[in-house]
């Protein structure tokens, strides 16, 4: 039986409430537009009252066994509604004890989505760029898991301040914050000004900073692809052109994500291909 | 001089001081200021360059005039090179700039001695008044104690910056003797041990009262120049540690020295700089402040230098194989660390899995452990891994083999990332 969802963590718990009340065991999961399979579908729909029950259910057997799978929902992990399915399985028959041995079969490949989504996250606190938009700080991001509303509080605590928004290209979730309070929204498609004569200033200085600041005795590009892989450096002031949001808004948005025209600066290969 | 160009010549004049980290003080967000400090243990790297190393901070001199003559230092007095300076206020507006756009975590601001040290710390000071008072900036800031400056001063700037250095450079005071003549070895330390006093004094009034200043609250650091003079591994890990007991430095940063200038004193112009040495004193460096080693247990004198082929860690493990092997299920969390390839996370996994579970050499990759190289040292439920054959006299060998595949193939090496590099 494959399980087909509305894609939300709510609906991932009403998947596994049908699971049991049905007495079977789904073999795959698919969201609401990509099923098309030879075998039974059941169309799960959420409900909020069953997603609830189960939440209980699982806190009660494991309240950092519940964190792991909610965390984990947020990642890019292949396969991931199985394995968490696996996952809730196994704190339902057993508790949470399992959970201390992280070379467990059914937690290690959590533990290690998580861990990798983590890494995003650390990265990404460092890696975003923000603009100076006429007073309001725009950035963009590209990364593989969810990781808005993992960084939500770092940067609402950073920038209190500041009116400011951070776009997820990937995912085209839109984070936005003024005034003390912050929502996450879906955006399909976020167009960006032109960026004024102070911020194209600003962005000359910090390109000149990063590339005098090499040791050139030093050069070690292994090391600093391991460290900064190339994936993240489309969004990054250093790599892009000063005036990138020309080029972007002049392609077409499917391809929009890719800077074709950006010259990155000396030595330095342009950014690969976002994906 | 337009702004573009200052910065140029500034950034490029403080580029051989190796620390950047912005770590070792939380401070959430206030209300009416700007910023926050990171509360991650590395301190967040905002970019890394193309030498790979981490930028987290806007690293600059106030300006790269000065009246000494240090001979490995492209800013003595004696070099022919172009000369600027930034004024206080222009300084603290490009690290707002920076700051706001999530470029950078905070300013690092050395400077070459102009005039005289206390003139020029009366300068830092001024810029980071501006920054803290006038931008309310909250965020991290790591000042150069230049060494002569009176006490007053380094008060003063301690309380305006998060993190203090004073830069021995050289290991040995023959050393600072030849090439740094316009240093003594007691005009660094003066100002170590004031850091030193006032740090722990204000920590103390903290707790009395809440409010009370804080002074340099992430603590001092100091950089070591490798390979400007003849001082062994060893003479530079016993320094270390006794930075660390005596004046409880929080870092000691090792910059392999760059040849900069023609002097008969200092290696030729051609020579590479030692960064596979430099690596090594770092994941020794690490052994100390993590794992409970002490620098007699890693260098003798009989082998004063590391092995470069092999980290520190297999290397002391080597000469005492009558402590191995460990047995994974029963040995408690420091004789588990002393085993090469496994960290302190790694240990701490293993200890808790094994309470609910027997481990299988498969189950320990898993874990974090890495098993090429701690297969030699470890026993699973009393037996060693199935199918491994080495000797005592082969296993310096297989370990130099296993690591050579490790190195970069240019024999530069990545740096450190907490934890797991050093296992
Ligand atoms: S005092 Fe500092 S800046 Fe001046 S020459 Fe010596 S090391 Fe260079």
């Amino acid at each position: 039986m494959i399980y087909q969802y509305d894609g939300s963590y709510e609906g991932f718990l009403c998947c596994v409430y049908e699971s049991y009340i049905n007495k079977e065991f789904p073999i795959a999961f698919c969201g609401d537009e990509e099923c098309f399979s030879l075998y039974p579908v059941r169309c799960v729909i959420t409900i909020s009252d069953h997603a609830r029950r189960v939440q209980r259910g699982l806190e009660k057997m494991s309240i950092p066994g519940a964190q792991i799978l909610r965390r984990v929902f947020l990642t890019c992990m292949e396969d991931k509604e199985q394995r968490m399915y696996a996952f809730a399985r196994k704190l339902f028959s057993q508790g949470g004890t399992f959970l201390k041995n992280q070379s467990d079969e059914v937690y290690h490949p959590l533990a290690a989505a998580i861990r990798h989504m983590n890494g995003e996250v650390e990265k990404l606190k460092g890696f975003v760029r923000f603009s100076d938009y006429g007073g309001v700080l725009g950035a963009e991001i590209e990364p593989k898991n969810r990781v808005l509303p993992l960084l939500r509080g770092y940067f609402c605590n950073r920038c209190a301040n500041e009116a400011f928004f951070i776009y997820d290209r990937t995912h085209r979730d839109l984070l936005l914050y003024a005034n003390g309070r912050s929502r996450i929204m879906r955006v399909d498609q976020l167009q960006l000004d032109l960026p004024g004569e102070e911020e194209v200033h600003y962005r000359e200085l910090w390109k000149r900073f990063y590339e005098t600041i090499a040791i050139k005795e030093r050069l070690n590009p292994r090391c600093q692809d391991i460290r900064m892989p190339k994936r993240y450096r489309g969004t990054m002031t250093e790599f892009l052109p000063t005036d990138h949001e020309r080029h972007r808004n002049a392609i077409p948005p499917a391809a929009g994500a890719a800077f074709p025209g950006s010259a990155a600066p000396g030595g330095i290969p342009a950014p690969a291909k976002p994906r | 001089m337009d702004l573009l160009e200052k910065l140029t010549i500034l950034s490029d004049a403080a580029k051989y001081d190796a620390a950047c980290t912005s770590s070792g003080v939380r401070r959430g967000y206030q209300p009416g200021m700007i910023g926050n400090t990171s509360s991650s243990l590395m301190g967040c790297c905002h970019s890394f360059s193309a030498d790979g190393r981490c930028i987290t901070l806007l690293k600059v001199l106030m300006t790269n005039c000065c009246v000494y003559d240090c001979k490995y230092c492209v800013n003595r007095r004696s070099n022919d090179t172009r000369r600027a300076a930034f004024s206080p206020r222009e300084l603290a507006e490009l690290t707002i700039g920076f700051y706001r756009r999530n470029y950078i975590e905070g300013l690092f601001l050395s400077s070459g001695v102009l005039r005289n040290p206390d003139y020029t710390t009366e300068q830092m000071i001024r810029s980071l008044e501006i920054l803290r008072h006038d931008y309310c900036f909250n965020g991290y800031i790591h000042a150069k104690a230049i060494p002569g400056t009176s006490p007053e001063l380094v008060t003063r700037l301690g309380l305006l910056a998060d993190r203090l250095s004073v830069n021995v450079e050289l290991p040995s005071e023959a050393g600072l003797q030849t090439l740094a003549p316009d240093k003594s070895k007691a005009a660094i330390l003066r100002p170590m041990g004031q850091i030193r006093d006032e740090v722990v004094q204000s920590k103390a009034e903290l707790v009395k009262y809440k409010h009370a200043p804080s002074f340099a609250p992430a603590g001092q650091s100091t950089q070591l120049i490798v390979g400007a003079t003849g001082d062994s591994d060893r003479h530079i890990l016993h320094l270390t540690e006794s930075l660390y007991q005596k004046y409880r430095l929080k870092r000691v940063f090792y910059s392999a020295y760059v040849p900069v200038v023609e002097n008969s004193l200092l290696p030729a112009l051609d020579t590479k700089p030692p960064l596979l040495r430099e690596h090594r004193l770092y994941q020794a460096d690490w052994l100390l402040r993590f794992y409970g080693f002490r620098a007699e247990e890693l260098l003798t004198a009989e082998q004063p230098d590391f092995n470069p082929l092999i980290d520190p860690k297999c290397n002391w493990a080597i000469g005492h194989l009558e402590q191995f092997p460990v047995e994974i299920m029963s040995a408690d969390y420091e004789t588990l660390l002393r085993v090469p390839g496994i960290g302190p996370i790694g240990a701490k996994r293993i200890i808790s899995a094994r309470r609910v579970s027997h481990l299988r050499f498969e189950d320990l990759s898993r874990l974090g452990v890495v098993l090429k190289r701690a297969q030699f040292f470890i026993t699973c439920g009393g037996r060693m891994r199935s199918g491994l054959r080495y000797s005592a006299s082969t296993l310096v060998r297989q370990l130099e083999s296993i690591q050579r595949g490790e190195l970069p193939p240019d024999g530069t090496a990545v740096q450190l990332s907490l934890f797991d590099s050093a296992g």
